[in-house]
């Protein structure tokens, strides 16, 4: 009935596949984790470099291995699986901490068992201080920590306790010359140092911890291959005897060597996906421009007649399988912020090449086939978009958007290239641009982007303009004066922006100690070795060996702060019919409102803890009181309770709103956000790279809105923060049209580290053929005024509210949650809900 | 005084719109209406008067007076839209042509800015009020709800004689003409009433489409909220196999058909 291009059916093979991954639970196994502290205790005399090659190899050498039934690509880190290895060089504390909990989690739970829990004990003590997260936290100023870890005004956790990962490596280059080619380029680099060079010792050990880690690679492929022999040999199946034989010839071959075929350069592809998730445990370890770099294999396949378009797709489907096959724990906290089992695996498709055309090609479109194949969360697929789109690839990808899954997310071509030349890269560089993770575009092959360092709650600064610099009664920020006293609104909007750049200082401090601590404890020579000029440079990735070096912290909360400084204007300095007082009370007494949920347990425990403190008696007709009045505000006295709820209406019926296509509201907005973009540009990283904002919370607007009280747009207390870019839940009222002309104001290009645009549809809206046509068009209007990201969750709201109440039926429920899709079920109830509140927009 | 003056009487804009014209559509809706059909998801539009409307508790004022000038900006926000679309602004009602003079000095002035126009009208007008807009139209989408007048005064209110006698004369006149008619149990959701309507559809020269439009019930809340009894309670919407039914049925006349707008 309609004409998409390309409509391939899905091989039996891959449904297979996809139940067994999913068959159970995914657990927490410990050979990595072991391996890695046994090496580490024998190479304690070596450089650094040289005992992460060294402890990479043994890793290698030694992890258990596992080829899954039906599969045509092989290699998988956990012999459980969706399982996740650990990593503790990097930190352990907090899941050591979470040994019996983990399992039973709201968020992301995964399974250990005692015999794991208990290797993993042995091993944690050699590791004590000598973590990353360790040298992180000495190496940070004190308020700089303080102000992360106990005020949570930022949070550069990702990778104070993780490696680094975010970063699309030169996958074009290992599939053309293997990784004996990089080997002999190492060596080749090795042969041409001076001894006299002042830089001999450091480029000596890089190079040989380079070709130290490669040489481990190529002997892994071999375990693979000599596996898949012996199984081939077992096997009663002539199919699958010769599918194993073909694998084990693949995995002879490749990575070592260049790819001789497609399946070749899929397995070769694959296995340097899967090694440089088991070298670090960094995420948003992104393929990049897959469709690019894996199309002259396919190419010469087809037209040599080897390989027949169903084929290809096959394989193609397989990978997407295998990349959600890699996983990683999380600490509790994290697993809010990043819920969904999130690997944030960004592959991109189309757009234009080095010299300005159009790229899109057959795989283009195979690609965007294969995550309807597949529909899972991994890859988080995108797609590039400019005037040269051809329709039929966009009406393919608004077709995927249908199913619901979250995917594709869609990129500007025309903003994200002119954005990222600003920052220094050449216009060819620019244009060969891929995403990683969540919107953080990149050149692959050269850059070390350090993309989402930090979420930044610019509610939290607005906060402290109340309270003159006071969080739970300590003063952190600056001095800005008593709020009561202040005379104009500009004099409050000043002393909001002092708040805010007290605290991008501090979080550069942060993010830079970090930065240093994984260049002395944790650079790594498998990940550098793909990524130019690291090689020529003698030095890792992690000591600034890439051309490109940035650090990218995400701000978030523009919505939230928009609306309440046009509320301020109006009703306080203007309208002058509520005082600044009476805001202030209000905004502590929570618009005189009850708490909810969860914040309502913890507030009501705080409470009563503080009062046993004070030695009042606790028992459970106490806690059950104070729960009352924490849940229903009815401690404060009635008329002020009245008072604060008439602020409340008066904020939410009278004061304009971002996202609604009202220019003023809107270009305040565009303000509020420069407040964050044009302070964090200011600042330079250790690895010679400067920073550059992201607007975008991926999913951290929920816990972290479950740190921040009431706000002055009328928002309430630990409610979740406005998401993206885009208006506070429930703000706009005037559908997707408005709302992205609202955003489209913002000046995006500089928040150069990515933006985020989340849209909601009934799937109605986009039925039929003719409503493919008008989605479509809804986005490059979009772009036709400067967007730079757009993604879409299609779903009724009744099947959420349904996955709610009967999980069991919704096991494989994708939904899009900020930056990538996530598994609807294993989200935390307060970031469902939310889900749930987005506007519905599509009449 | 300059048309962009003309003042009329609307209760609702609607932005993103894409059922009712080509691409993407704002749709004006014009307050005022000829007829009461017992369908009618928008009760507000009946009457010309300002009401109060209780909705979700709240109680709101539906309708406003504004000039053409006034309501130009909002028409004018999504241009970006209608471009990539090939959309653009759709009056609808109520019945536009209660109010002829604003809804030609509406579509002329979106005219002048190099809009797509078109309107939503059962045309149950004298003609020299749909003549007024013609200049400054390109798409008429008419209502055609029964080709029995009894049965269609019974359900609206109103004989479709003069309905039928303009669609001829508007078939004529090469405004481009689409038929749409909802479908509603108990009223014309038989073959026979489908089949009727089809065929004289098929009759007006240069008419290449008939929409058919599935009678729902979401605007059942607003007659509570208006104090007024809804008088299609119990009747459920058509299952999608009748629609589908129907469609073959009315495709029978060889016009384009389709389900919903």
């Amino acid at each position: 009935m309609e004409n998409i291009q390309f409509v391939i059916e899905k091989s039996a093979r891959i449904q297979k596949l996809i139940d067994e991954l999913y068959a159970k639970m995914p657990e927490i196994e410990s050979a990595r984790g072991l391996l890695v502290t046994e090496s580490y205790k024998t190479t304690e005399a070596l450089p650094i470099i040289k005992r992460r090659s060294a402890a990479f190899a043994h890793i290698l050498r030694n992890i258990p291995i596992v080829i899954r039934n039906n599969e045509l690509v092989v290699g998988s880190a956990t012999v459980a699986p969706r399982g996740c290895q650990v990593f503790p060089e990097y930190s352990y504390e907090w899941l050591e901490a979470e040994f019996e909990t983990v399992a039973t989690r709201a968020a992301d739970p995964f399974y250990i068992s005692e015999k794991t829990k208990e290797e993993l004990r042995g091993a944690y003590p050699y590791w004590k201080g000598k973590t990353c997260s360790d040298l992180a936290k000495e190496n940070m100023a004190p308020e700089a920590y303080e102000a992360f870890v106990t005020h949570g005004i930022y949070t550069p956790g990702n990778y104070f306790y993780n490696g680094i990962g975010h970063v699309n490596v030169s996958y074009d280059k290992i599939l053309k010359k293997g990784y004996r080619g990089i080997i002999a380029e190492a060596q080749e680099a090795l042969d041409k140092l001076y001894v006299s060079d002042p830089e001999y010792v450091q480029r000596t050990n890089f190079l040989t911890a380079v070709i130290e880690s490669c040489e481990a690679v190529v002997d892994y492929a071999r375990r693979y291959a000599k596996l898949a022999k012996e199984m081939a040999l077992k096997e009663k199946c002539p199919v699958r005897k010769a599918e194993l034989e073909k694998i084990a010839s693949n995995c002879m071959h490749v990575p070592e060597f260049p790819a001789a075929d497609f399946h070749e350069a899929c397995q070769s592809f694959w296995f340097i996906q899967l090694l440089l998730q088991v070298e670090s445990s960094g995420h948003s370890i992104s393929p990049g421009r897959f469709d690019q770099y894996m199309y002259p294999y396919y190419k010469k396949d087809l037209d040599a007649g080897k390989i027949t378009q169903e084929q290809a797709q096959e394989l193609i489907d397989c990978i997407w399988v295998k990349l959600n096959d890699i996983n990683k724990v999380r600490d509790a906290g994290s697993a809010d912020g990043f819920a969904g089992y999130g690997m944030f695996q960004n592959l991109i498709v189309g757009g234009q090449d080095i010299h300005g055309l159009d790229a899109t090609n057959d795989l283009s479109y195979m690609c965007l086939e294969a995550s309807m194949h597949v529909p899972l969360p991994q890859p988080s697929i995108s797609i590039r978009v400019w005037n040269g789109t051809p329709d039929s690839l966009m009406i393919k990808a608004a077709a995927l958007t249908r199913l619901g899954t979250g995917l594709p997310a869609y990129y500007n071509d025309e903003v994200m290239i002119p954005s990222i030349m600003a920052r220094g890269l050449t216009l060819e560089d620019a244009r060969d641009y891929c995403i990683i993770g969540c919107v953080e575009p990149q050149k692959g092959g050269k850059t070390d982007g350090w993309h989402d360092a930090a979420f930044f709650n610019m509610c939290r600064p607005m906060e402290l303009v109340f309270s003159n610099g006071v969080d739970k009664g300590v003063k952190i920020g600056p001095d800005t004066g008593d709020v009561t006293q202040m005379r104009t609104f500009e004099e409050f909007y000043e002393a909001y922006k002092t708040q805010q750049s007290y605290f991008i200082k501090l979080l550069v401090n942060a993010n830079n100690a970090i930065d240093v601590a994984h260049a002395t404890r944790c650079p790594l020579p498998f990940q550098s070795c793909m990524v130019e000029d690291c090689i020529g440079r003698g030095k890792s990735l992690q000591e600034g060996g890439a051309i490109y070096n940035f650090t990218g912290p995400q701000g978030f909360g523009i919505a939230n702060n928009t609306d309440g400084l046009l509320a301020i204007r109006k009703l306080v300095f203007e309208d002058k019919t509520v005082t600044m007082t009476e805001l202030r009370d209000a905004i502590n007494a929570n618009f005189g409102y009850g708490l909810q949920g969860k914040a309502a347990e913890r507030v009501t425990s705080e409470i009563a803890c503080e009062l046993a403190k004070e030695g009042v008696e606790i028992n459970e007709t106490a806690i059950r009181m104070i729960y009352d009045e924490v849940t229903t505000a009815n401690a404060l006295e009635p008329t002020l309770r009245a008072r604060y709820r008439e602020i409340k209406r008066l904020i939410d019926e009278t004061c304009p709103k971002y996202g609604n296509d009202i220019y003023e509201a809107d270009m305040f907005a565009r303000d509020v956000a420069n407040t964050y973009t044009k302070e964090v540009e200011k600042y330079k990283n250790p690895r010679g790279g400067i920073f550059q904002a992201g607007l975008y919370p991926v999913s951290a607007n929920v816990p972290l809105g479950a740190q921040t009280g009431a706000t002055p747009d009328g928002r309430l207390a630990f409610t979740p923060i406005a998401d993206g870019i885009g208006p506070a839940s429930g703000r706009d009222k005037k559908g997707p049209t408005a709302t992205a002309n609202s955003v489209a104001k913002l000046e995006q290009g500089i928040a150069s580290n990515g933006t985020l645009l989340n849209q909601k549809f009934h799937p109605s809206a986009l039925a039929g053929m003719s409503g493919l046509t008008k989605f479509v068009a809804l986005i490059r209007s979009y772009f036709d005024q400067k967007g730079m990201h757009m993604q879409f969750n299609v779903v009724t709201r009744e099947t959420l509210l349904d996955a709610q109440k009967n999980p069991e039926k919704y096991k494989t429920l994708v939904v899009r949650v900020a930056g990538y899709s996530a598994l609807f079920t294993t989200l935390s109830r307060s970031l469902q809900d939310d889900i749930i509140n987005r506007t519905e927009q599509g009449f | 005084m300059s048309y962009y003056n003309t003042k009329g009487r609307i209760f609702n804009i609607q932005r993103f719109s894409i059922h009712d014209g080509p691409g993407i559509r704002t749709i004006v809706f014009f307050k005022g209406c000829f007829m009461r059909c017992a369908w009618c998801c928008n009760p507000e539009s009946q009457s010309y008067d300002i009401q109060q409307m209780t909705e979700k508790g709240t109680v709101k004022t539906v309708g406003q007076d504004v000039t053409v000038a006034e309501l130009l900006p909002e028409l004018l926000a999504d241009t970006a839209y209608y471009r990539r679309s090939g959309g653009g602004i759709t009056l609808s009602g109520g019945e536009i042509l209660g109010q002829p003079d604003f809804a030609r000095d509406l579509l002329r002035a979106c005219k002048e800015n190099g809009l797509h126009t078109a309107v939503e009208s059962t045309g149950n007008a004298p003609y020299e009020n749909i003549e007024k807009i013609l200049p400054y139209l390109d798409l008429y989408l008419m209502d055609i709800k029964h080709m029995d007048s009894e049965k269609h005064k019974e359900y609206t209110a109103a004989p479709n004689g003069l309905i039928l006698e303009n669609a001829k004369k508007l078939a004529n006149s090469g405004v481009e003409l689409v038929i749409r008619t909802p479908v509603v149990p108990g009223f014309n959701d038989t073959a026979e009433e489908i089949k009727a309507i089809a065929k004289f559809a098929a009759s007006l020269p240069g008419v290449k489409e008939h929409h058919l439009l599935p009678y729902h019930r979401l605007g059942q809340d607003k007659y509570d909220g208006l104090n007024r009894n809804y008088a299609l309670k119990g009747i459920e919407p058509p299952t999608k196999e009748r629609m589908e039914y129907l469609l073959s049925v009315a495709e029978e006349s060889g016009l384009k058909c389709q389900i919903g707008g």
